[in-house]
Protein backbone atom coordinates (compact mmCIF):
# COMPACT_ATOMS: atom_id res chain seq x y z
CA UNK A 1 0.00 0.00 0.00
CA UNK A 2 1.32 3.43 -0.92
CA UNK A 3 2.56 5.55 1.98
CA UNK A 4 1.12 8.99 2.68
CA UNK A 5 3.75 11.50 3.83
CA UNK A 6 4.09 15.23 4.36
CA UNK A 7 6.89 16.58 2.20
CA UNK A 8 8.02 19.67 0.31
CA UNK A 9 6.95 19.26 -3.32
CA UNK A 10 10.41 19.91 -4.82
CA UNK A 11 11.87 17.12 -2.67
CA UNK A 12 8.95 14.90 -3.63
CA UNK A 13 9.70 15.47 -7.32
CA UNK A 14 13.29 14.35 -6.72
CA UNK A 15 12.02 11.30 -4.80
CA UNK A 16 9.64 10.45 -7.65
CA UNK A 17 12.43 10.78 -10.23
CA UNK A 18 14.51 8.57 -7.92
CA UNK A 19 11.81 5.89 -8.25
CA UNK A 20 12.23 5.88 -12.04
CA UNK A 21 15.51 3.96 -12.26
CA UNK A 22 17.31 6.87 -13.92
CA UNK A 23 20.86 6.33 -15.13
CA UNK A 24 22.03 9.91 -15.13
CA UNK A 25 21.01 13.42 -14.12
CA UNK A 26 22.66 16.80 -14.66
CA UNK A 27 21.10 19.72 -12.82
CA UNK A 28 22.42 23.24 -12.28
CA UNK A 29 21.01 25.09 -9.27
CA UNK A 30 18.57 27.96 -9.74
CA UNK A 31 15.78 29.26 -7.52
CA UNK A 32 13.10 27.89 -7.15
CA UNK A 33 14.21 24.65 -8.78
CA UNK A 34 17.31 24.07 -6.61
CA UNK A 35 15.68 21.78 -4.07
CA UNK A 36 14.91 19.27 -6.81
CA UNK A 37 18.55 19.09 -7.92
CA UNK A 38 19.90 19.16 -4.37
CA UNK A 39 17.71 16.32 -3.19
CA UNK A 40 18.40 14.26 -6.30
CA UNK A 41 22.14 14.65 -5.74
CA UNK A 42 21.59 13.59 -2.10
CA UNK A 43 19.80 10.45 -3.25
CA UNK A 44 22.73 9.61 -5.54
CA UNK A 45 25.42 10.48 -2.98
CA UNK A 46 23.67 8.46 -0.26
CA UNK A 47 23.57 5.44 -2.56
CA UNK A 48 19.77 5.35 -2.53
CA UNK A 49 19.63 5.36 -6.31
CA UNK A 50 22.16 3.90 -8.71
CA UNK A 51 22.72 6.82 -11.05
CA UNK A 52 25.40 9.25 -12.18
CA UNK A 53 24.85 12.87 -11.03
CA UNK A 54 26.92 15.16 -13.24
CA UNK A 55 27.73 18.53 -11.73
CA UNK A 56 27.80 20.99 -14.59
CA UNK A 57 28.80 24.65 -14.91
CA UNK A 58 25.55 25.90 -16.43
CA UNK A 59 22.09 24.92 -17.61
CA UNK A 60 23.38 24.93 -21.18
CA UNK A 61 25.79 22.22 -20.10
CA UNK A 62 23.13 20.37 -18.09
CA UNK A 63 20.84 19.94 -21.09
CA UNK A 64 23.79 19.16 -23.38
CA UNK A 65 25.11 16.54 -20.95
CA UNK A 66 21.78 14.74 -20.69
CA UNK A 67 21.43 14.78 -24.48
CA UNK A 68 24.80 13.03 -24.78
CA UNK A 69 23.89 10.52 -22.09
CA UNK A 70 20.48 9.92 -23.65
CA UNK A 71 22.22 9.20 -26.94
CA UNK A 72 23.94 6.25 -25.30
CA UNK A 73 20.55 4.85 -24.28
CA UNK A 74 20.54 6.16 -20.70
CA UNK A 75 17.42 7.32 -18.87
CA UNK A 76 18.14 10.95 -18.01
CA UNK A 77 16.68 13.87 -16.05
CA UNK A 78 17.27 17.55 -15.54
CA UNK A 79 15.38 20.38 -13.89
CA UNK A 80 15.54 24.14 -14.14
CA UNK A 81 13.75 27.49 -13.91
CA UNK A 82 13.47 30.84 -15.61
CA UNK A 83 16.91 32.12 -16.71
CA UNK A 84 18.22 28.57 -16.63
CA UNK A 85 15.55 27.50 -19.08
CA UNK A 86 16.31 30.53 -21.25
CA UNK A 87 19.97 29.47 -21.31
CA UNK A 88 18.91 25.96 -22.36
CA UNK A 89 16.75 27.33 -25.14
CA UNK A 90 19.31 26.85 -27.91
CA UNK A 91 19.51 23.14 -27.20
CA UNK A 92 15.81 22.36 -26.69
CA UNK A 93 14.81 22.05 -30.37
CA UNK A 94 17.88 19.90 -31.00
CA UNK A 95 16.73 17.41 -28.35
CA UNK A 96 13.31 17.06 -29.99
CA UNK A 97 14.74 16.87 -33.52
CA UNK A 98 17.09 14.11 -32.34
CA UNK A 99 14.03 12.43 -30.80
CA UNK A 100 15.69 11.92 -27.42
CA UNK A 101 13.37 11.05 -24.51
CA UNK A 102 14.69 13.55 -21.98
CA UNK A 103 12.62 14.45 -18.94
CA UNK A 104 12.86 17.92 -17.43
CA UNK A 105 11.15 19.39 -14.41
CA UNK A 106 10.54 23.13 -14.67
CA UNK A 107 9.90 25.14 -11.51
CA UNK A 108 8.19 27.95 -13.41
CA UNK A 109 9.47 31.40 -12.56
CA UNK A 110 9.27 34.84 -14.17
CA UNK A 111 12.12 35.71 -16.51
CA UNK A 112 14.16 38.87 -15.97
CA UNK A 113 13.97 41.78 -16.12
CA UNK A 114 13.57 43.10 -13.70
CA UNK A 115 15.06 40.23 -11.75
CA UNK A 116 12.23 38.38 -10.03
CA UNK A 117 12.36 34.91 -8.57
CA UNK A 118 8.64 34.28 -8.17
CA UNK A 119 6.15 32.32 -10.22
CA UNK A 120 4.61 32.92 -13.61
CA UNK A 121 4.84 31.16 -16.99
CA UNK A 122 7.10 33.57 -18.85
CA UNK A 123 9.92 31.00 -18.81
CA UNK A 124 8.12 28.09 -20.50
CA UNK A 125 6.21 30.18 -23.04
CA UNK A 126 9.28 31.20 -25.09
CA UNK A 127 10.09 27.44 -25.28
CA UNK A 128 6.65 26.66 -26.71
CA UNK A 129 7.85 25.99 -30.23
CA UNK A 130 10.80 23.78 -29.35
CA UNK A 131 8.98 20.51 -30.11
CA UNK A 132 8.76 19.22 -26.54
CA UNK A 133 5.78 17.58 -24.90
CA UNK A 134 4.72 20.07 -22.25
CA UNK A 135 2.58 19.18 -19.22
CA UNK A 136 1.28 21.31 -16.36
CA UNK A 137 0.55 20.19 -12.81
CA UNK A 138 -1.75 21.71 -10.24
CA UNK A 139 -0.52 20.24 -6.96
CA UNK A 140 2.23 18.16 -5.40
CA UNK A 141 0.60 14.81 -6.05
CA UNK A 142 0.30 15.64 -9.73
CA UNK A 143 3.97 16.71 -9.73
CA UNK A 144 4.93 13.23 -8.47
CA UNK A 145 2.61 11.37 -10.83
CA UNK A 146 3.48 13.33 -13.96
CA UNK A 147 7.23 13.21 -13.24
CA UNK A 148 6.99 9.41 -13.34
CA UNK A 149 4.58 9.31 -16.28
CA UNK A 150 6.90 11.65 -18.23
CA UNK A 151 9.54 8.92 -18.62
CA UNK A 152 6.99 6.42 -19.88
CA UNK A 153 5.57 8.91 -22.39
CA UNK A 154 8.98 10.18 -23.55
CA UNK A 155 10.48 6.72 -24.05
CA UNK A 156 7.47 5.09 -25.70
CA UNK A 157 8.44 3.66 -29.10
CA UNK A 158 5.78 5.77 -30.82
CA UNK A 159 6.96 8.98 -29.12
CA UNK A 160 10.71 9.34 -28.51
CA UNK A 161 10.39 13.00 -27.60
CA UNK A 162 11.55 15.12 -24.67
CA UNK A 163 8.95 15.93 -22.02
CA UNK A 164 8.84 18.87 -19.62
CA UNK A 165 6.73 18.88 -16.47
CA UNK A 166 5.77 22.42 -15.45
CA UNK A 167 5.54 22.87 -11.69
CA UNK A 168 4.77 26.41 -10.54
CA UNK A 169 7.78 27.75 -8.65
CA UNK A 170 7.28 28.40 -4.90
CA UNK A 171 3.48 28.12 -5.20
CA UNK A 172 4.09 24.39 -5.66
CA UNK A 173 7.79 23.61 -5.34
CA UNK A 174 8.08 25.04 -1.82
CA UNK A 175 4.74 23.86 -0.42
CA UNK A 176 4.63 21.03 2.09
CA UNK A 177 1.73 18.83 1.09
CA UNK A 178 0.34 15.43 2.04
CA UNK A 179 1.65 13.19 -0.71
CA UNK A 180 1.39 9.58 -1.75
CA UNK A 181 4.34 7.82 -3.36
CA UNK A 182 3.47 4.85 -5.52
CA UNK A 183 4.94 1.50 -4.50
CA UNK A 184 8.34 0.89 -6.07
CA UNK A 185 7.22 -2.50 -7.32
CA UNK A 186 4.32 -0.92 -9.19
CA UNK A 187 6.50 1.86 -10.60
CA UNK A 188 8.92 -0.78 -11.91
CA UNK A 189 6.00 -2.57 -13.53
CA UNK A 190 4.64 0.66 -14.99
CA UNK A 191 8.03 1.86 -16.22
CA UNK A 192 10.15 -0.87 -17.82
CA UNK A 193 13.80 -0.17 -18.74
CA UNK A 194 14.29 2.12 -21.73
CA UNK A 195 14.56 0.47 -25.15
CA UNK A 196 16.26 2.92 -27.54
CA UNK A 197 15.71 3.06 -31.28
CA UNK A 198 19.45 3.73 -31.67
CA UNK A 199 22.36 4.19 -29.30
CA UNK A 200 25.89 5.49 -29.52
CA UNK A 201 28.03 2.38 -29.28
CA UNK A 202 31.41 1.64 -30.90
CA UNK A 203 30.32 -1.82 -32.03
CA UNK A 204 27.49 -0.39 -34.11
CA UNK A 205 28.36 3.16 -35.21
CA UNK A 206 25.57 5.60 -36.03
CA UNK A 207 25.54 9.36 -36.57
CA UNK A 208 23.22 11.46 -34.40
CA UNK A 209 22.62 15.14 -35.03
CA UNK A 210 23.88 15.17 -38.59
CA UNK A 211 23.80 18.15 -40.93
CA UNK A 212 20.85 18.63 -43.28
CA UNK A 213 20.29 21.32 -45.86
CA UNK A 214 17.21 22.67 -47.64
CA UNK A 215 16.79 19.46 -49.63
CA UNK A 216 15.76 17.53 -46.48
CA UNK A 217 15.02 20.14 -43.80
CA UNK A 218 11.32 20.55 -44.64
CA UNK A 219 10.70 16.79 -44.50
CA UNK A 220 12.54 16.56 -41.17
CA UNK A 221 10.43 19.37 -39.65
CA UNK A 222 7.25 17.70 -40.94
CA UNK A 223 8.33 14.41 -39.34
CA UNK A 224 8.96 16.19 -36.02
CA UNK A 225 5.56 17.90 -36.10
CA UNK A 226 3.78 14.63 -36.86
CA UNK A 227 5.68 12.89 -34.06
CA UNK A 228 4.59 15.51 -31.54
CA UNK A 229 0.95 15.49 -32.68
CA UNK A 230 0.94 11.70 -32.73
CA UNK A 231 2.26 11.57 -29.14
CA UNK A 232 -1.20 12.46 -27.82
CA UNK A 233 -2.40 8.89 -28.41
CA UNK A 234 0.39 7.57 -26.21
CA UNK A 235 -0.16 10.23 -23.56
CA UNK A 236 -3.82 9.23 -23.31
CA UNK A 237 -2.89 5.54 -23.15
CA UNK A 238 -0.30 6.18 -20.41
CA UNK A 239 -2.85 8.14 -18.36
CA UNK A 240 -5.33 5.33 -18.82
CA UNK A 241 -2.79 2.80 -17.58
CA UNK A 242 -1.84 5.07 -14.65
CA UNK A 243 -5.47 5.37 -13.68
CA UNK A 244 -5.86 1.58 -13.68
CA UNK A 245 -2.68 1.00 -11.67
CA UNK A 246 -2.70 3.92 -9.26
CA UNK A 247 -6.30 5.12 -9.18
CA UNK A 248 -5.67 8.74 -10.16
CA UNK A 249 -6.80 9.82 -13.61
CA UNK A 250 -5.51 12.56 -15.86
CA UNK A 251 -6.91 14.23 -18.96
CA UNK A 252 -5.54 16.78 -21.46
CA UNK A 253 -8.35 19.18 -20.49
CA UNK A 254 -9.97 18.77 -17.09
CA UNK A 255 -13.12 20.42 -15.83
CA UNK A 256 -14.65 21.42 -12.52
CA UNK A 257 -18.39 22.09 -12.32
CA UNK A 258 -18.37 22.86 -16.02
CA UNK A 259 -21.65 21.08 -16.72
CA UNK A 260 -24.34 23.63 -17.46
CA UNK A 261 -21.92 26.53 -16.97
CA UNK A 262 -22.61 29.66 -19.01
CA UNK A 263 -19.25 31.16 -18.11
CA UNK A 264 -16.10 29.07 -18.11
CA UNK A 265 -12.88 30.17 -16.45
CA UNK A 266 -9.70 28.60 -17.82
CA UNK A 267 -6.47 28.16 -15.86
CA UNK A 268 -3.23 26.27 -16.38
CA UNK A 269 -1.05 25.19 -13.45
CA UNK A 270 -1.36 25.68 -9.70
CA UNK A 271 -4.01 28.42 -9.84
CA UNK A 272 -6.64 25.84 -10.73
CA UNK A 273 -7.16 25.01 -7.06
CA UNK A 274 -7.77 28.63 -6.05
CA UNK A 275 -10.11 28.99 -9.02
CA UNK A 276 -12.05 25.91 -7.89
CA UNK A 277 -12.87 27.65 -4.61
CA UNK A 278 -14.00 30.72 -6.56
CA UNK A 279 -16.28 28.52 -8.67
CA UNK A 280 -17.76 26.96 -5.52
CA UNK A 281 -18.51 30.45 -4.15
CA UNK A 282 -19.97 31.65 -7.45
CA UNK A 283 -22.18 28.60 -7.76
CA UNK A 284 -23.39 29.22 -4.20
CA UNK A 285 -24.30 32.75 -5.29
CA UNK A 286 -26.25 31.36 -8.24
CA UNK A 287 -23.72 32.24 -10.98
CA UNK A 288 -23.54 29.45 -13.58
CA UNK A 289 -19.74 29.38 -13.70
CA UNK A 290 -17.37 26.46 -14.24
CA UNK A 291 -13.66 25.82 -14.51
CA UNK A 292 -11.52 24.37 -17.28
CA UNK A 293 -7.98 23.32 -16.50
CA UNK A 294 -5.48 22.84 -19.27
CA UNK A 295 -2.98 20.10 -18.45
CA UNK A 296 -1.53 19.30 -21.86
CA UNK A 297 0.07 22.37 -23.39
CA UNK A 298 1.91 20.57 -26.20
CA UNK A 299 0.69 18.77 -28.19
CA UNK A 300 -2.24 21.19 -27.86
CA UNK A 301 -5.53 19.34 -27.29
CA UNK A 302 -7.65 21.12 -29.92
CA UNK A 303 -10.51 18.61 -30.04
CA UNK A 304 -10.88 18.40 -26.25
CA UNK A 305 -10.81 22.20 -25.89
CA UNK A 306 -13.51 22.63 -28.55
CA UNK A 307 -15.71 20.05 -26.93
CA UNK A 308 -15.53 21.69 -23.50
CA UNK A 309 -15.57 25.39 -24.38
CA UNK A 310 -18.22 25.40 -27.07
CA UNK A 311 -20.97 24.73 -24.55
CA UNK A 312 -20.44 28.08 -22.81
CA UNK A 313 -21.49 31.61 -23.80
CA UNK A 314 -18.40 33.20 -22.38
CA UNK A 315 -14.88 31.94 -21.76
CA UNK A 316 -12.35 33.72 -19.56
CA UNK A 317 -8.83 32.65 -20.40
CA UNK A 318 -6.19 33.45 -17.81
CA UNK A 319 -2.56 33.69 -18.88
CA UNK A 320 0.53 33.80 -16.67
CA UNK A 321 2.63 35.31 -19.48
CA UNK A 322 2.23 37.72 -22.38
CA UNK A 323 3.29 37.98 -25.99
CA UNK A 324 4.29 41.64 -25.82
CA UNK A 325 2.87 43.69 -28.64
CA UNK A 326 0.95 40.63 -29.83
CA UNK A 327 -2.53 39.20 -29.47
CA UNK A 328 -2.40 38.71 -25.68
CA UNK A 329 -1.51 35.69 -23.58
CA UNK A 330 -0.18 32.59 -25.32
CA UNK A 331 -2.88 30.31 -23.90
CA UNK A 332 -5.62 32.62 -25.17
CA UNK A 333 -4.07 32.71 -28.65
CA UNK A 334 -4.33 28.93 -28.80
CA UNK A 335 -7.90 28.92 -27.52
CA UNK A 336 -8.90 31.47 -30.15
CA UNK A 337 -7.19 29.44 -32.87
CA UNK A 338 -8.97 26.30 -31.69
CA UNK A 339 -12.40 27.96 -31.91
CA UNK A 340 -11.93 30.03 -35.08
CA UNK A 341 -13.70 27.63 -37.43
CA UNK A 342 -16.60 26.88 -35.10
CA UNK A 343 -19.88 28.27 -36.46
CA UNK A 344 -21.05 29.20 -32.96
CA UNK A 345 -18.41 30.10 -30.44
CA UNK A 346 -18.24 31.73 -27.03
CA UNK A 347 -17.08 35.29 -26.39
CA UNK A 348 -13.50 35.12 -25.18
CA UNK A 349 -11.92 37.38 -22.53
CA UNK A 350 -8.21 37.29 -21.77
CA UNK A 351 -6.81 38.23 -18.38
CA UNK A 352 -3.08 38.37 -17.76
CA UNK A 353 -2.71 37.35 -14.13
CA UNK A 354 -0.18 36.49 -11.46
CA UNK A 355 2.89 37.99 -13.13
CA UNK A 356 6.13 37.69 -11.17
CA UNK A 357 4.35 36.04 -8.24
CA UNK A 358 1.51 38.60 -7.90
CA UNK A 359 -1.18 37.02 -5.71
CA UNK A 360 -4.40 36.00 -7.40
CA UNK A 361 -7.04 35.36 -4.76
CA UNK A 362 -10.39 33.61 -4.75
CA UNK A 363 -11.99 37.09 -4.83
CA UNK A 364 -9.93 38.01 -7.90
CA UNK A 365 -11.24 34.99 -9.80
CA UNK A 366 -14.79 35.73 -8.67
CA UNK A 367 -14.47 39.33 -9.81
CA UNK A 368 -13.12 38.26 -13.21
CA UNK A 369 -16.15 36.06 -13.73
CA UNK A 370 -18.57 38.73 -12.47
CA UNK A 371 -17.00 41.34 -14.75
CA UNK A 372 -17.30 39.09 -17.80
CA UNK A 373 -20.87 38.21 -16.81
CA UNK A 374 -21.85 41.86 -17.22
CA UNK A 375 -20.34 42.19 -20.69
CA UNK A 376 -22.59 42.17 -23.74
CA UNK A 377 -21.97 38.75 -25.30
CA UNK A 378 -22.21 40.23 -28.82
CA UNK A 379 -19.53 42.85 -28.18
CA UNK A 380 -16.37 41.85 -29.98
CA UNK A 381 -13.48 41.66 -27.56
CA UNK A 382 -10.14 41.65 -29.29
CA UNK A 383 -7.88 42.71 -26.48
CA UNK A 384 -6.51 41.56 -23.15
CA UNK A 385 -6.32 43.03 -19.68
CA UNK A 386 -3.58 43.08 -17.05
CA UNK A 387 -5.73 41.99 -14.12
CA UNK A 388 -5.21 44.17 -11.06
CA UNK A 389 -2.69 46.52 -12.65
CA UNK A 390 -2.47 49.82 -10.75
CA UNK A 391 -3.37 52.79 -12.90
CA UNK B 1 24.13 19.94 -56.26
CA UNK B 2 25.58 16.48 -56.10
CA UNK B 3 22.93 13.85 -56.61
CA UNK B 4 22.30 11.86 -53.43
CA UNK B 5 20.14 8.93 -52.49
CA UNK B 6 17.88 9.72 -49.58
CA UNK B 7 14.35 9.75 -48.29
CA UNK B 8 11.88 10.97 -50.89
CA UNK B 9 9.10 11.68 -48.41
CA UNK B 10 8.92 12.83 -44.78
CA UNK B 11 7.62 9.40 -43.73
CA UNK B 12 10.96 7.92 -44.76
CA UNK B 13 13.04 10.15 -42.44
CA UNK B 14 14.68 7.91 -39.83
CA UNK B 15 13.69 8.59 -36.22
CA UNK B 16 15.78 11.52 -35.02
CA UNK B 17 17.46 11.67 -38.47
CA UNK B 18 19.87 9.05 -37.21
CA UNK B 19 22.30 8.00 -39.92
CA UNK B 20 22.60 4.24 -39.61
CA UNK B 21 25.38 3.71 -42.18
CA UNK B 22 28.81 4.94 -41.01
CA UNK B 23 30.94 6.94 -43.44
CA UNK B 24 28.06 7.98 -45.65
CA UNK B 25 28.97 11.67 -45.30
CA UNK B 26 31.79 11.03 -47.81
CA UNK B 27 29.11 10.54 -50.47
CA UNK B 28 28.18 14.19 -50.14
CA UNK B 29 30.54 15.94 -52.55
CA UNK B 30 30.90 19.34 -50.94
CA UNK B 31 33.26 20.37 -53.75
CA UNK B 32 30.12 21.53 -55.56
CA UNK B 33 30.07 24.59 -53.28
CA UNK B 34 33.41 25.82 -54.68
CA UNK B 35 33.76 29.23 -56.38
CA UNK B 36 37.56 29.19 -56.61
CA UNK B 37 40.03 26.31 -56.90
CA UNK B 38 43.59 26.06 -55.61
CA UNK B 39 46.26 25.59 -58.33
CA UNK B 40 49.75 24.50 -57.23
CA UNK B 41 52.86 25.85 -58.94
CA UNK B 42 55.36 23.07 -58.29
CA UNK B 43 58.23 25.34 -59.43
CA UNK B 44 57.72 27.27 -56.20
CA UNK B 45 56.57 24.40 -53.94
CA UNK B 46 59.16 23.32 -51.34
CA UNK B 47 57.11 20.27 -50.26
CA UNK B 48 56.77 21.58 -46.69
CA UNK B 49 53.21 20.21 -46.35
CA UNK B 50 51.75 23.37 -44.75
CA UNK B 51 48.78 23.13 -47.17
CA UNK B 52 48.19 19.52 -46.12
CA UNK B 53 48.30 20.45 -42.43
CA UNK B 54 45.99 23.48 -42.65
CA UNK B 55 43.33 22.17 -45.05
CA UNK B 56 40.21 22.10 -42.81
CA UNK B 57 38.51 19.65 -45.15
CA UNK B 58 41.40 17.16 -45.04
CA UNK B 59 41.27 16.94 -48.80
CA UNK B 60 44.92 17.83 -49.58
CA UNK B 61 47.21 14.85 -50.07
CA UNK B 62 50.80 14.26 -51.06
CA UNK B 63 51.54 12.69 -54.42
CA UNK B 64 54.26 10.11 -55.14
CA UNK B 65 56.69 12.80 -56.29
CA UNK B 66 56.26 14.66 -52.97
CA UNK B 67 54.11 17.55 -54.22
CA UNK B 68 50.52 18.22 -53.08
CA UNK B 69 47.09 18.18 -54.65
CA UNK B 70 43.50 18.65 -53.49
CA UNK B 71 40.61 16.24 -53.98
CA UNK B 72 38.16 18.37 -55.94
CA UNK B 73 35.19 16.24 -54.78
CA UNK B 74 35.57 17.85 -51.34
CA UNK B 75 37.67 21.04 -51.79
CA UNK B 76 35.31 23.95 -51.01
CA UNK B 77 37.78 26.53 -52.33
CA UNK B 78 38.21 28.23 -48.97
CA UNK B 79 41.73 29.38 -49.86
CA UNK B 80 43.32 28.58 -46.50
CA UNK B 81 46.02 26.50 -48.23
CA UNK B 82 46.88 29.45 -50.48
CA UNK B 83 46.88 31.85 -47.55
CA UNK B 84 49.18 29.66 -45.45
CA UNK B 85 51.58 28.68 -48.28
CA UNK B 86 54.51 31.00 -47.52
CA UNK B 87 56.48 30.32 -50.75
CA UNK B 88 53.28 31.49 -52.54
CA UNK B 89 53.06 28.29 -54.57
CA UNK B 90 49.24 28.10 -54.51
CA UNK B 91 46.98 30.43 -56.51
CA UNK B 92 43.19 30.59 -56.13
CA UNK B 93 41.67 30.55 -59.61
CA UNK B 94 38.01 31.35 -60.37
CA UNK B 95 35.94 28.34 -61.38
CA UNK B 96 34.86 28.70 -64.99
Amino acid sequence: MAKRVGMEVALAVAEAVGQCNIDMAAVYPITPQSHIGEHLSDLVADGKIDAEFVTVESEHSAISAIIGASGTGARVYTATSSQGLMLMHEILPIASAMRLPLVMGIANRAVSGPLNILNDHSDIMPQRDCGWISLFVENGQEAIDLSIQAFKIAEHKDVNLPVCVNIDGFQLTHMVEPLEFPDQELVDKFLPPRASFATLHPSKPVTMGAFAMSDYFTEIMKAKDEALKNSKKTILAVWEEWSRMFGRSYKPVETYKADGAEILLLTMGSMGETAEIAIDELRAQGVAAGLVKLRLWRPFPFAEIREVLNKANKVLVTDRALSFGGPGGPVCSEIKAALYHEPVKPAIYNYIIGLGGRDVTVTDFMNMVKKAAQEDVHKIVDTYEFWGVRE
Amino acid sequence: MTKKDGPAAWQEITTGCVVLRPGSASEYHTGSWRAQRPVWNNQKCIKCGICYIFCPEGCVSQTEDGYFKANMDYCKGCGICAHECWPRAIAMVEEG
